[in-house]
């Protein structure tokens, strides 16, 4: 069974300076780190890895500091590594950036499963998984919580749908987005460190991906255009209920009512 | 000692003192203010509760107090683990905990003045805020920096930046008569006269009550992150603590992890621990100014670990990562209390190389009176951190349990060249140990310099003695 990990390098901080011209987030000195989220999807194809003997395979896109995730993912266990950097990726909306990965992983060639994390923390669309499988044309299912079953053609997920459950059995190969805190992803092992420090990492450019139309890629091949980005507001606002007098439970449920956060 | 029960006269003097809605009598004192942290070592009511909101508050209600015979005990949070801050005669208990005001930060003597009941979490965060640090870090970040000062607390990074002691610069101090003293200030040097600032630290609310703090601060460390360390046995854990210190690594902190409390952590906390395959971890911080300098050192001690034969030795390099070990480290106290019916507590310092020994006879004693013992602590200062577990053991029998159990840790401590306590302080609890531990010229000594501050034994009485 080969897996396929897609993850991502995301601003190590929220402290992030947005520049007001451009409305790309300033990223020059500031300390990077894996997209948390995808910590999930590596621990999870690592749990199939000792059940299964799966191997692992993480894919990228980012500048050739990316590579930085990558070595981190060895760390902790992954068995392989590719990365895909071309300037001529950069500035990719959803459409480009899944088209991208969806032309790296047929270029990988053999898989099975393929794990994203369910979103970034810098992006937050969650929508970039299932547009990679849409590109693919392979079943997929988002917010995945559970694994319930893996045998040698498909694998039988629990999809969150917020209010239920819903139990999905998926022929190979496919795709799952992988829910947070579904479990604790291991930490990196500094032993892997030592045993995989001259591990290559395979660099994939545009003209290895089998479309190589420069027109469907970065820029220009994002249909997105991002008029302005904005820190949200961040209010806190409290309000303190004495209820010597009253019955502050009930007073408390009207107000929340009223809010309509019940 | 024969003190004057509090009447209406006193309560009518207090109320005009600190206003009706800062006093509290008879049913509307909280259960609270009977107890600290440790109830195992009893209830006790005080008379009236007092918060006080200023210096001259504190000084009227010290001066009458010392007229009229009256009891006082201060107290900030009352997280304390000693029954440090119960008014085990009644009288006033004198709460500083709405005391809270951050006076100042002043970032070119790197110094903050706060009053005593300012929250340790509150000061940490708005120290790093301001690109500072304050780096003592005592486990319970809900106590109040007056009761830090008060017992000298230690904390995780003891190691290497040392305890509450080393950050406390200058003090306002009411004396038992009303006195208000100034000592010390923004001064990194002090040979002027005998160190009144040091006698109070540490006292525990026995000498004078403290009303504003000044305190030292550092430059926030850029970098930071954890090495977390399987070992196969504890045994292996602190022979490799002074490889480690010998490496010029200078964690933060150094800290031992056993299997059993991780499991009780995650239970508590229903989390996942990030690693469990193994019986005993050291957990390791560092700090440093650039991420190269961070890394050279932490692979050097990564280094060490494993020819010490660690399994491996696992990075915690990100907020995510940090938070997932230091949650549950954080948690370990209050899981150890949940996961029993009663516990009592032993705060012992030995020197780091008699860790080993000292466990190793944890161990027997848990064999010997058939009892539940957790543990937990500082390995790099050789503060451990030892629970007896009541569980399903009957209450005629836990008493004396816990009594031959304490002594005989005690008795191993000073066997070992230790302490009665590295932290948590001496309150109540402990005092009979003190007594041993120490011998009758120091405990006399002690209360010479008591009854100099005190002559009547006002300030929190039945304590440390």
């Amino acid at each position: 069974m080969n897996i396929i990990v897609c993850i991502k390098q995301v601003p190590g901080t929220t402290q992030v300076e947005i520049d007001e011209e451009t409305g790309v987030l300033k990223r020059d000195g500031i300390s990077s780190k894996m997209n948390p989220y995808d910590l999930f999807a590596i621990e999870t194809a690592l749990k199939l890895k000792e059940q299964t003997g799966a191997r692992v395979t993480v894919l990228t896109m980012g500048p050739s500091q990316a590579e930085l995730i990558i070595k981190e993912a060895f760390m902790i266990g992954v068995d392989d590594g590719y990365i895909l950097s071309d300037k001529r990726f950069a500035g990719s909306d959803v459409l480009a950036t899944s088209y991208t990965l969806a032309g790296g992983i047929s270029k990988i060639g053999s898989y099975d499963l393929i794990i994203c994390g369910k979103q970034t923390t810098d992006g937050d669309t969650a929508q970039v998984g299932p547009a990679i499988a849409e590109h693919l044309n392979i079943p997929h299912v988002a917010w995945v919580s559970r694994i319930k079953e893996v045998n040698n053609q498909s694998i039988i997920v629990e999809q969150n749908m917020e209010y239920s459950f819903e139990v999905v059995r998926l022929p190979y190969p496919c795709l799952i987005t992988i829910e947070s805190n579904i479990c604790t992803p291991r930490l990196p092992s500094y032993l892997n460190m030592l045993k995989t420090k001259d591990r290559p990492i395979t660099n994939l450019s545009l003209m290895d991906l089998p479309d190589t139309s420069e027109s469907n890629y970065g820029l220009k091949g994002s249909p997105t255009q991002v008029e302005r980005i904005f820190k949200p507001e961040h209010n806190v606002e409290q309000v303190i209920i004495d209820c010597a007098d009253t019955d502050g439970s009930q007073y408390a449920y009207e107000l929340l009512k009223q809010w309509k956060f019940i | 000692m024969k003190y004057n029960k509090v009447t209406d006269r006193d309560i009518e003097f207090l109320t005009g003192i600190c206003g009706k809605e800062h006093v509290f009598t008879g049913s509307d004192i909280h259960e609270d203010f009977t107890h600290d942290e440790m109830t195992i070592y009893g209830k006790f009511s005080p008379e009236v509760v007092v918060e006080a909101r200023s210096t001259e508050q504190v000084s009227d209600i010290m001066k009458y107090a010392d007229s009229h015979n009256i009891p006082v005990t201060p107290r900030g949070s009352g997280t304390g683990l000693c029954g440090n801050a119960v008014a085990l005669y009644g009288g006033i208990l004198l709460s500083l905990a709405k005391m809270d005001k951050i006076l100042e930060f002043d970032n070119d003597n790197f110094t903050t003045t706060v009053e005593p009941g300012v929250l340790l979490m509150t000061l940490a965060e708005e120290a790093i805020n301001r690109g500072m640090m304050y780096p003592p870090d005592p486990g319970e970040k809900s106590a109040t920096i007056g009761g830090n000062v008060m017992t000298n607390a230690g904390g995780m990074r003891a190691i290497k930046y040392g305890v509450t002691r080393d950050y406390v610069l200058g003090m306002t101090a009411v004396l038992i008569s009303g006195e208000i003293i100034n000592i010390g200030g923004k001064v990194v040097k002090n040979s002027s006269g005998y160190s009144i600032k040091d006698l109070l630290i540490g006292s525990e609310g026995t000498l004078a009550v403290i009303t504003q703090l000044t305190l030292k601060l550092i430059p926030l460390p850029e970098e930071s992150l954890s090495l977390l360390i399987p070992f196969d046995n504890l045994r292996q854990c602190f022979e490799t603590v002074p490889k480690i210190l010998q490496s010029r690594t200078y964690p933060t902190a150094i800290e031992f992890l056993q299997l059993q409390v991780i499991e009780a952590a995650e239970e508590y906390l229903g989390l996942h621990f990030p690693d469990k395959s193994a019986e005993a971890y050291i957990l390791l911080t560092f700090d440093a100014n650039s991420k190269q300098e961070l890394t050279r050192i932490y692979q050097k001690a990564a280094d060490v670990c494993l020819e010490c034969g660690a399994k491996d030795v696992f990075i915690s390099d990100t907020e995510e990562r940090q938070t997932s070990i230091w949650k549950a480290r954080g948690a370990f106290l209050e899981a150890i209390k949940t996961s029993t019916s009663e516990m009592d507590e032993c705060d012992v310092v030995i020197p780091r190389t008699k860790l080993s020994p000292f466990m190793d006879h944890v161990d027997e004693l848990e064999q010997k009176e058939n009892l539940r013992i957790q543990s937990f602590g500082h390995a790099g200062d050789g503060n451990l951190h030892i629970y007896l577990c009541k569980d399903n053991i009957e209450d005629s029998v836990w008493k004396d349990k816990c009594e031959a159990a304490m002594n005989s840790l005690y008795e191993k401590s000073k066997e070992l060249g230790g302490q009665i306590s590295g932290e948590h302080g001496i309150g109540h609890a402990k005092n009979k140990f003190l007594k041993n531990s120490l011998g009758e010229t120091t405990i006399n000594l002690m209360h010479s310099i008591k009854r100099c501050f005190d002559p009547k034994e006002l300030l929190n009485p039945g304590k440390i003695f």
